[in-house]
């Protein structure tokens, strides 16, 4: 297994009155029903694809979730914004979007978060400042340094979580982004969320070192790997960094260390990894890890687990029923999404 | 009427938006300190400050992209490329990004973002620097394409892209930017989408776009002496078209040339040469011809470029030809 570091390096608080929100019994209960919904939300779109119901590529974020716990832990949700690439199902969730609504955009639904023209890959919800939902490996860096340009631009104290796979850490545009970034000390987070694979590519094979946190040594932005299998990890080197953003100092780089169960997408073989990997890595299950902590402490008795469990499992089966119930959208709404002008002109593409 | 250069009507439009939109910054390479490539935005920094004016490193990804973020914030970014040439470096974040957002959104968000600069061919400067990207972008649906021809009609062009609340690509050319005309000191637009007739006539239509229209210009005036009479639409915009003004137009003078800088394989010219014959058919009493650039990257030594280009002599000679005249 590979080693797991810690983001090692203490935020000099400027702000002497500002601490992190408090990691309470009441977060690792929230983290382990969120967490465990999360995975449960993506084991029935495995399920429902099989089936056929939702189609396109899916790709799955089982084995990454204490990432998004510990990131909306830090986070203040009622003015922080959050982009991503194309494993996006549950981050809109986490920051306030309906799961039933994102279920129904998967099934390709009217009631879905883009009334059904993005599926699987664009989620978007504007309401809860989650922008995307990007198929474009590595397209959303510059949106996210853009979405926090904005916030400099109009001298709001937002900061912007920018994720990407370690696939994307490859593509120019991380370059290009962290460069003016830091040059113009943009409030944003940019986090690869390095789960070891760029589809079936391993990080080793992908460059000359694997410690993709030193790409941020160029820009001589603060940077570090980070052990991303326990949110409680995550939440300090996210609070460490989103302080820093809000404070004005810039970016910060996070090599989040996480690992995917599934495959790349729904149709990967996997070739590229042993089932012993796998299972090494599940031994750290995210999930686990915050269930034996709530035991080990006596948080909650296997009872109230149970009662979280069985919550977990209705509000799944209600986010399928929902989307299944739902209608599919009028052909009206292909041309109504593309441009703000209600009466463009498109040209006509059958003329019999 | 006072007159003034092209590069003057450009950098006019922008600050009149910026004087009463805070929401719009100018970025791009060299806009700020250098006043702008082909001193286009000159003044600008020094009216509006850094904050407002912004130069960037050379990353057309990576600021094109920041300007398409930035837009779900509020902003109404202006970004320049120094000529549409390098846009190929960001034309990832235009199509993907600026062109998509609001269609995969499903509405939530809109892409309120000006992509400008010079674009074709500028004298000499070879394969890489001289290409007209106006089909590629207008085959995009999202997307917005206005390619103005001279001073009047950019700025009153170019204000009405700032203030639309979808992505415009708006195109100039280093050749026009010296370029002086009649602008009025006063406050106009120029609505985007509408064709401009810039010379009424009977016999046979030109269409043509951007700064390549002042060669019909000429062949016009030389056809006049023949006693041929040329109507030439201006399209102003390319995307969305204005297929209503050609086919009135080809109605009157049952002809057309089209006259576009663009490689011929599948341009603006075979798209306006599809729509005429399916909706005018009946009216043409000659095929359409188009006048094109050659099939191949643009050479630099002057007598390849002299054949590559087109020019005048080759709109007259394609007059002639749909008016089954001796050339």
């Amino acid at each position: 297994m590979k080693t797991l570091f810690l983001f090692g390096v203490r935020r000099r608080r400027y702000l002497n009155f500002y601490q992190m929100k408090k990691i309470t019994k009441e977060t690792y209960l929230k983290w382990y029903e969120d967490m465990l919904f999360w995975r449960k939300f993506e084991d029935k779109l495995a399920q429902v694809y099989i089936q056929q119901k939702v189609r396109g590529f899916l790709h799955l974020y089982n084995g990454q979730e204490a990432i998004l716990a510990g990131a909306l832990h830090a986070m203040d949700l009622k003015k922080d914004r959050m982009i991503t690439a194309y494993r996006n199902h549950v981050q809109p969730i986490g920051m306030g979007e309906d799961p039933k609504r994102v279920m129904a955009e998967l099934y390709g639904k009217k009631t879905g978060t883009s009334q059904g023209l993005g599926g699987s890959m664009h989620i978007f919800s504007k309401e809860h400042r989650f922008y995307g939902g990007h198929g474009i490996v590595g397209g959303q860096i510059p949106l996210g340094a853009g979405l926090a340009f904005g916030d400099k631009y109009f001298k709001r104290d937002n900061v912007t979580l920018c994720f990407f796979g370690d696939g994307a850490s490859r593509q120019g545009t991380l370059h290009e982004s962290f460069n003016m970034a830091m040059n113009w000390k943009l409030p944003v987070v940019f986090c690869v969320e390095n789960n070891g694979y760029a589809m079936g590519t391993s990080v080793k094979r992908t460059a000359n070192h694997e410690d993709i946190w030193k790409l941020g040594l160029g820009y001589e932005m603060p940077c570090g790997p980070v052990d991303a299998m326990n949110p409680e990890k995550v939440a300090e080197a996210m609070d460490e960094a989103i302080d820093r953003a809000r404070r004005g100092d810039g970016p910060t780089f996070l090599d989040l260390k996480t690992y995917r169960y599934r495959g790349h997408s729904m149709s990967d073989a996997q070739h590229y990894r042993t089932k012993d990997e796998v299972k090494e890595y599940q031994k750290i299950d995210p999930i686990t890890q915050v269930l034996d902590k709530i035991k080990e402490n006596e948080w909650a008795s296997e009872d109230e687990i149970k009662t979280i469990d069985k919550r977990v499992k209705d509000l799944v089966s209600e986010c399928e029923k929902f989307a299944e119930e739902s209608d599919y959208p009028e052909t009206s709404v292909m041309y109504d999404s593309v441009y703000e002008q209600k009466d463009y002109p498109f040209t006509p593409h059958k003329t019999v | 009427m006072r007159t003034i250069q092209f590069r003057e009507a450009i950098a006019e439009a922008m600050s009149e938006e910026m004087r009463h939109d805070e929401s719009i910054y100018l970025m791009g390479e060299e806009v700020a300190e250098y006043n702008g490539a082909y001193k286009a935005s000159k003044g600008m920094l020094d009216e509006f400050g850094p904050e407002r004016v912004w130069d960037t490193p050379i990353s057309e990804a990576g600021f094109s992209g920041i300007g398409v973020g930035s837009t779900m914030t509020g902003t109404r970014p202006i970004i320049e490329f120094m000529t549409f040439n390098f846009s190929l470096v960001g034309i990832d974040q235009i199509i993907n990004n600026a062109a998509k957002i609001r269609q995969m959104s499903g509405g939530q968000f809109n892409c309120p973002i000006v992509f400008r600069g010079p674009t074709a061919s500028a004298g000499q400067l070879a394969a890489t620097h001289s290409q007209a990207f106006e089909s590629w972008y207008a085959n995009c649906p999202g997307l917005k394409v206005i390619v103005p021809s001279n001073p009047y009609d950019a700025k009153g062009l170019l204000k009405s892209a700032i203030r639309d609340d979808d992505p415009v690509i708006f195109m100039e050319s280093e050749q026009m930017y010296g370029d002086k005309g009649e602008v009025p000191e006063e406050e106009y637009t120029i609505p985007i989408g509408k064709a401009d007739i810039k010379r009424e006539g009977d016999d046979v239509t030109i269409v043509s776009f951007g700064k390549i229209i002042k060669e019909a210009y000429k062949a016009a005036e030389q056809l006049e002496k023949d006693g041929i009479s040329c109507e030439i639409i201006d399209l102003r915009t390319v995307r969305p078209l204005d297929y209503e003004a050609i086919i009135k137009s080809v109605k009157k003078t049952n002809r057309l040339v089209i006259l576009e800088e663009a490689w011929p394989f599948g341009n603006v010219s075979t798209e306006i040469t599809y729509h005429i014959q399916e909706n005018a058919f009946d009216y043409l009493d000659a095929p359409i011809l188009k006048i094109n650039t050659a099939d191949t990257p643009a050479p630099y030594s002057p007598v390849l470029l002299k054949e590559w280009l087109p020019n005048s002599e080759d709109v007259v000679k394609a007059v002639k030809k749909v008016l089954y005249k001796d050339a």
